[in-house]
């Protein structure tokens, strides 16, 4: 439903907000402004999506971009000086005489000096437009290192293979933060058609319908999951590896959707204008898509949104037991496989970052869901 | 009334709807049926109104939603003249044929409220048949949807509004245009006017009036309210329990009801007239005439 466009034929110029004119997403959005945490949310999940889209120029270096030589290195936090301009200082690895234990010591006299729009490794944005300017990195004409390489600078720290984790984390957000969406997408068309069908047709159809549906949900999801997962070929390419998790993921989610849309349609088949565009002529997909579907779509929204954290979590859980997508691909999941083991988390905490960029994803789609439903029907009283 | 036209624009015979009851539980077994329409006849003649009064539970509305196929009858023949001279089956027809036939036939809800989708503008509402029948687009659709609002005595910049925005009496209206834009010949009213207040009512029934002057059309008219269907209608079939017990011209009815029934029913309606008593008997009178014709 798009706005209503005025006819240009008026005579009188008529206001924007002519009464009765705004349509329902008009009122919603005008509820949905009201709720803080939900726009803040919103805020939060745009900034994150925007990252992962412009993977390429937001992280300072590549995904497989590594420094053996500063595997383990810690978080370096940008620092600020009117001689140096924005800068980090580098930091040497020390090895303990008596233990053998390496860590890492700042040298202050050696500053690397960072800015923004910096050059740095060349690349391709989305494949094909060649750059090479990154957000923020190290400067091109810092001085290079006794072995000649670039200086280095790990914002939140570098993994066993001296990875820089950031990028990893932007890298990793494509795959993380998308398989929820794609994985939406199937459980939409699944649940509505499934559901809509249930719900409009009703008898032997939505019995038969409703008992697979208990039989689905009555599975167990993790085993199920795990099996999907090991069926899938190790030799596939990471595409079709990442979209049949999508599908193993959406296989499962689509039954609470279809629940909801059948107890929708069978409320709604009963309106008189459902009826009335039925003795109209119209089909049954024009009155199930064109008539009844429009009734609840902010429903269907709600709960989609609502489970877009399902399947983030579930992407991860299936990547971090090595039975979802594996290295060379990158994800929040892939990355956490690093974290098995207790003296891994202990000695290096920085590894932990993606789970506060998980958590933070999952709560901000749990408070977008709980600020549009409440923003959903904007005829129902508060 | 004409009581002579030669070929009726609908011709209805043996008109039957049979509700199966069934037990509760998993198995469903049929313990018997409800007869909502029993054998219903009649015929509407072209450029008349045919009013179809009886009391609630009746069977009106069924015997309504019945003849434009919104219920599948369990039997009976429902020839209908197209405007191009053949005669089709209603009852019969598969939902293929039944599509092109919908042009000529059409239905005014008694609910203003349910029956017009709340997430549609004015202009998707009245536009929609044309756009199903493929029998205007843009443009042109544009000026039918507003000429059809202006002579339903409505506002053409009102079609970028959506229903909620409207009175009762005005959404009855938009009912009404919706109807009409495929110039039908045929309009069933199913409780048109009843969910309406008395003063809108009547202006609801004189536009109805003026349109059947200006477009041909003929009306059955459902109605539980005998004064509405004195005024607007030639002919009054009575039902009850889902039969027709009395079908004559509006003025035998009112003046010379033959079928008890139709007397009782008669009597219930308050009079003006403070000297004329009201009837408050009537359920025992129904009882008795239960009881006569078994």
């Amino acid at each position: 439903m798009a706005a209503p466009a005025e006819p240009p034929a008026l005579a009188a110029p008529v206001p924007a907000s002519e009464p009765g004119s705004l349509s329902q997403w008009a009122l919603i959005g005008r509820r949905f402004r009201h709720h803080r945490l939900a726009v803040a949310s919103l805020f939060l999940l745009a900034v994150l999506y925007v990252l992962a889209l412009g993977a390429e120029f937001f992280a300072p270096y590549s995904r497989d971009w590594r420094d053996l030589s500063h595997a383990y290195c810690p978080p370096q936090l940008p620092r600020y000086s009117w001689a140096h301009g924005l800068h980090v200082t580098a930091l040497r690895v020390r090895i303990d005489p008596l233990t053998f234990k390496k860590s890492y010591v700042e040298d202050p006299a050696d500053v690397i000096p960072l800015g923004f729009f910096v050059r740095g490794e060349p690349y391709r944005l989305w494949g094909w437009i060649p750059l090479e300017r990154h957000f923020f990195g190290v400067k091109l004409e810092a001085p290079r290192r006794a072995d000649g390489a670039r200086p280095t600078f790990y914002f939140l720290g570098a993994d066993e293979y001296g990875h820089d984790i950031f990028s990893r984390l932007i890298h990793g957000s494509r795959i993380s933060l998308s398989v929820g969406l794609v994985a939406i997408a199937v459980t939409f068309m699944l649940g509505v058609t499934i559901g809509g069908i249930s719900g409009y047709f009703g008898g032997a159809v939505d019995t038969l319908i409703q008992r697979v549906i208990e039989v689905v949900n009555a599975f167990p999801q993790i085993p199920l999951w795990l099996a999907f997962g090991a069926i899938l070929p190790a030799e596939w390419p990471p595409l079709s590896t990442y979209f049949a998790i999508t599908l193993v993921l959406s296989l499962l989610g689509w039954t609470g959707l279809a629940r909801v849309v059948r107890g929708k349609i069978l409320s709604l088949r009963e309106e008189d204008y459902a009826t009335a565009a039925r003795l109209l002529g119209a089909s049954h997909t024009r009155i199930l898509f064109r008539h009844l579907l429009p009734g609840f779509t902010s429903h269907i929204i709600v709960v989609l949104t609502m489970s877009v954290p399902a399947m983030i979590l579930g992407e991860t859980s299936l990547s971090f037991l090595g039975l979802g997508l594996r290295a060379p691909i990158v994800s929040w999941g892939v990355m956490l496989q690093d974290c098995l083991s207790i003296q891994t988390v202990a000695n290096y905490p920085w590894l932990l970052m993606p789970v506060v960029l998980i958590v933070l994803t999952v709560l901000s789609f749990n408070f977008l869901g709980d600020g549009l439903r409440d923003a959903a029907d904007p005829y129902a009283t508060k | 009334m004409k009581p002579d036209t030669p070929s009726p624009l609908l011709s209805v015979r043996g008109l039957t709807k049979h509700f199966p009851v069934l037990t509760p539980g998993f198995r469903r077994r049929q313990t018997g049926v409800i007869k909502a329409v029993d054998d219903v006849s009649f015929d509407l003649a072209p450029g008349e109104s045919l009013g179809l009064v009886g009391e609630s539970g009746c069977g009106k509305t069924t015997t309504a939603r019945c003849l434009l196929r919104a219920i599948e009858p369990t039997a009976g023949v429902t020839l209908f003249r197209l405007p191009d001279g053949r005669t089709v089956d209603l009852a019969r027809l598969s939902d293929r044929e039944l599509k092109p036939v919908r042009q000529h036939a059409q239905m005014v809800f008694q609910d203003p409220f349910s029956s017009l989708n709340p997430r549609m503008t004015v202009r998707d509402i009245v536009g929609e048949p044309l756009v199903i029948h493929r029998l205007a687009q843009g443009a042109d659709l544009d000026d039918r949807v507003s000429a059809m609002l202006a002579r339903v005595g409505l506002r053409p910049e009102h079609r970028s509004r959506y229903p909620h925005a409207f009175s009762g009496g005005q959404r009855q209206r938009i009912g009404i245009a919706r109807a009409l834009i495929m110039r039908p010949s045929l309009i069933v009213c199913d409780e048109a006017t009843s969910a309406l207040d008395v003063s809108v009512q009547a202006q609801v029934l004189d536009l109805l009036k003026e349109l059947q002057r200006d477009f041909g059309l003929t009306y059955l008219f459902v109605a539980h309210n005998l004064d509405v269907v004195r005024n607007f209608c030639d002919r009054v079939a009575v039902m009850r329990k889902g039969r027709i017990v009395e079908l004559a011209a509006t003025r035998d009815i009112f003046t010379a009801p033959q079928h008890p029934y139709t007397r009782i029913l008669l009597s219930a309606v308050p009079s003006p007239d403070p000297d004329v008593k009201m009837n408050f008997n009537v359920g025992e009178e129904l009882a008795k005439l239960d009881a006569l014709t078994g």
